[in-house]
C-alpha cells in the first residue's frame, strides 16, 4: 500500500483490516478485501500476487499452477530485511526509484536513532503463555535498534520461545513489554494478569504495549523504535535523578 | 493403619517443600524457603510467594479433592473404574467453565468460573448416574460415562474454537489435559471453599458408604437413607471436580490409581479410604507437578499426560480383573 501507484494494487487481504497486527487498518479500508483463498484471487485476474513466505503456502501454489505469477516476499527478521524487503517490492512493481528512496529514507532514520544510544537498559517482551522473542527475531531487532538489551537473549532464547513467569522476575528487567490482549478472553493471555507480572509492572513507571507497529518488516517499525527510545531516554533521566539524589 | 496415615502425611509435607523449591528459576533451597517466609525486596520472594506458593497450594488441593472424590465415587457405586475424569464428570466442568469465559460472563479469576464448572459436573454426575444406575455394571457405567466426556469433550473444542481469540483454540489442551502452571493466589482462593465444602460433605458420608458395603438393604435397615446420600455425594463430588478443573483444568486417574493403591493398607473399609486417599491424591498430583517441572520446565507439559501415563495402565488391568472376577464379562 505504501509503494503502488494509484490503481496498481486492486485488492488486499483481511489481515491488513486487523487492528491488532496491521498498522494500515485506515488505508486497508480503500481496497477490496479477499481472505487468502486461491479462487477468488485467480477470479480478479492480477499480473501479481504478493504472498509471505510462509503464509497462505498452498494458495499461492495452486495459483502458480494456475499461471498466476507469484512473488513471495522473504519474512523480515531484522532491520536490513526491512530495507531489502522494499526494494524487492519496488522492482515488482516497477517502482524501482520509489522503493529506493524510501529504503533509503528508513536507514537514514534508523542510523539517527542507532547513534544516539548511550546505554542499554534492560527490556523483556512477554505475551500470551510466556512466549518472548530474542535477538534474531523483528520484535528483538526493533528493542536492539532502541537501544535495550534483551532479557530473553541472557536467558538463552535467540529467536522466540517460552521464558518461565520464575525466570522474567528474577531476571528484572528495566522495562516489561507485553503484547495488547487480543478480544475475547483466553487462559494464554491470563499470565499477562498474573499478580507476579502485575507487581513487576507497578514497580516500573512505563505501561509498555507493543502494538501493531511491531508485527510486519515496513518503515512503520521506525515508529516502534522511536516510542521505545522514548522510554529508554525516559529510563535514563530516572537514573541520573537518583544518582544526582544520592 | 496409624503408620499409613504418617507416612501418607509425612509425604505430603515432604512433596510440598519440594514443590516450593524446584522450578525453573535457580533458587538455593535455603534462600528460597527464607524469602517465602521472611519476604522482602527483591524478585526472589515475588517468585517464591506468588508462583510457587499458590502452584504448591493448588497440587495439594486438587489432588486430594480428585483422590477423595474417586473413592467416594467408587465406595458408592462399589465399583473401582468410577473415577471422576473417567466418567466425564472433569470434562463437564470443564465445558461449564469455557462456555461462560468465552460467553464473555467473567473475567477468569472470579467466583461465576468455579460456580459454572460446578454446574457442569453436577450434570455431568447426575447423567452418569442415571444413565448407569447405582445398580448398573461396570459396562454401563464406563460406556455412560465414555459418551458424556466425548460430548463435553467435543463441545469444548467447539466453544474454544469459535471464540475470537486466537490463543483459545490452543487451550483445548489444558481443558483436556490440565496444568498448575502460572496460576495465582487468587486461583487458591477460588479453589479452597469449594474443596473444603463439598470435602467436608463428601466425609460425612463415611458411615453410610461403609454400611453400603452390606449391601443397599442392609443400608436402609440401619438406618441410612441412599436418596439423602447419592445427593450429599453427587453435589459434593461436583463442588469439587468443579472448582479443581475450573482452576487446574481436567486431570483424570488421580481418583482411579490413588484408592487402588491404598485399598489393601485399609483392609477395604470406604470411610478410612476416603481419607488415605484424599492425602494420596495430594501425594500424586504433588508427585506429578514436580516431574513436568523437572521433565520439561519450558513446555509446560500437562499433568494429565503423566497421571493418563501412569493411570491408564492400570485402568486397564482393573477391567482385566473385574473381567475376571464377574467371570467373562464386564456386565
Amino acid at each position: 500500500m505504501l509503494l503502488a501507484s494509484p490503481g496498481q494494487l486492486i485488492s488486499v487481504s483481511d489481515v491488513a483490516s486487523d487492528p491488532q497486527v496491521s498498522a494500515m487498518i485506515d488505508e486497508a479500508r480503500a481496497y477490496p478485501q479477499n481472505f487468502g483463498r486461491a479462487e477468488e484471487i485467480y477470479l480478479m485476474k492480477p499480473d501479481l500476487v504478493l504472498v509471505g513466505e510462509y503464509s497462505r503456502t498452498q494458495a499461492a501454489e495452486m495459483l502458480e499452477r494456475l499461471g498466476v505469477p507469484v512473488l513471495r516476499l522473504p519474512f523480515a527478521r531484522s532491520m536490513e530485511d526491512v530495507a531489502e524487503g522494499i526494494r524487492l517490492l519496488g522492482q515488482a512493481l516497477g517502482r524501482a526509484a520509489e522503493a529506493e528512496a524510501m529504503a533509503a529514507d528508513f536507514e537514514a532514520r534508523l542510523a539517527t536513532l542507532r547513534a544516539e544510544v548511550r546505554s542499554n537498559p534492560r527490556a523483556a517482551l512477554y505475551s500470551a503463555n510466556g512466549y518472548t522473542t530474542g535477538r534474531l527475531s523483528l520484535s528483538g531487532q526493533i528493542l536492539l535498534a532502541a537501544g535495550f538489551s534483551n532479557v530473553a537473549d541472557e536467558a538463552g532464547i535467540p529467536i522466540g520461545g517460552n521464558l518461565p513467569m520464575e525466570r522474567l522476575v528474577m531476571a528484572e528487567p528495566d522495562l516489561l513489554i507485553t503484547a495488547a490482549p487480543y478480544p475475547g478472553a483466553s487462559r494464554s493471555e491470563d499470565v499477562l494478569r498474573h499478580p507476579a507480572v502485575q507487581a513487576m509492572r507497578a514497580a516500573q513507571t512505563s505501561k509498555m504495549i507493543s502494538s501493531n507497529d511491531w508485527v510486519c518488516g515496513t518503515p512503520y517499525v521506525l515508529r516502534a523504535i522511536e516510542t521505545l527510545a522514548g522510554e529508554r531516554r525516559a529510563l535514563d533521566a530516572q537514573d541520573r535523578a537518583g544518582e544526582a539524589g544520592q | 493403619m496409624r503408620l499409613l496415615f504418617i507416612i501418607l502425611i509425612l509425604l505430603v509435607a515432604g512433596l510440598f517443600v519440594a514443590g516450593l523449591t524446584v522450578g525453573p528459576a535457580d533458587t538455593g533451597f535455603t534462600e528460597a524457603l527464607a524469602a517465602l517466609v521472611n519476604g522482602g525486596d527483591g524478585p526472589l520472594p515475588l517468585v517464591m510467594r506468588e508462583i510457587r506458593l499458590p502452584r504448591a497450594l493448588l497440587a495439594v488441593m486438587v489432588g486430594a479433592g480428585l483422590g477423595l472424590s474417586g473413592a467416594a465415587l467408587q465406595g458408592y457405586l462399589r465399583n473401582p473404574l468410577a473415577e471422576p475424569g473417567l466418567i466425564g464428570v472433569s470434562n463437564a466442568a470443564a465445558l461449564g467453565a469455557v462456555v461462560v469465559i468465552h460467553a464473555g460472563l467473567v473475567a477468569s479469576g472470579t467466583l461465576a468460573l468455579p460456580f459454572a464448572a460446578l454446574g457442569g459436573a453436577l450434570i455431568g454426575v447426575f447423567l452418569v448416574l442415571a444413565l448407569a444406575g447405582a445398580q448398573g455394571g461396570s459396562l454401563t457405567l464406563i460406556l455412560a460415562g465414555i459418551a458424556i466426556s466425548a460430548l463435553a469433550g467435543a463441545l469444548t473444542s467447539l466453544v474454544l474454537n469459535l471464540s475470537p481469540n486466537p490463543f483459545a483454540a490452543s487451550e483445548i489442551v489444558f481443558w483436556m489435559m490440565g496444568s498448575l502452571a502460572d496460576r495465582s493466589i487468587v486461583h487458591v482462593g477460588l479453589l479452597l471453599p469449594f474443596v473444603l465444602v463439598g470435602g467436608a460433605m463428601i466425609l460425612s458420608l463415611a458411615r453410610g458408604l461403609d454400611a453400603l458395603t452390606l449391601g443397599e438393604d442392609a443400608a436402609e435397615t440401619m438406618g441410612y437413607s441412599l436418596t439423602r446420600l447419592r445427593l450429599v455425594l453427587v453435589i459434593g463430588v461436583a463442588a469439587i471436580v468443579g472448582g479443581a478443573t475450573a482452576v487446574a483444568g481436567a486431570i483424570g486417574f488421580v481418583g482411579l490409581v490413588v484408592p487402588h493403591i491404598l485399598r489393601p493398607f485399609v483392609g477395604a473399609q470406604p470411610s478410612r479410604l476416603l481419607w488415605a486417599s484424599a492425602l494420596g491424591g495430594a501425594v500424586m498430583l504433588q508427585m506429578a507437578d514436580i516431574l513436568v517441572r523437572v521433565i520439561l520446565p519450558e513446555r509446560d507439559l500437562k499433568l494429565g499426560v503423566v497421571t493418563a501415563i501412569v493411570g491408564a495402565p492400570l485402568f486397564l488391568h482393573l477391567i482385566v480383573k473385574t473381567r475376571r472376577e464377574s467371570g467373562g464379562g464386564l456386565a
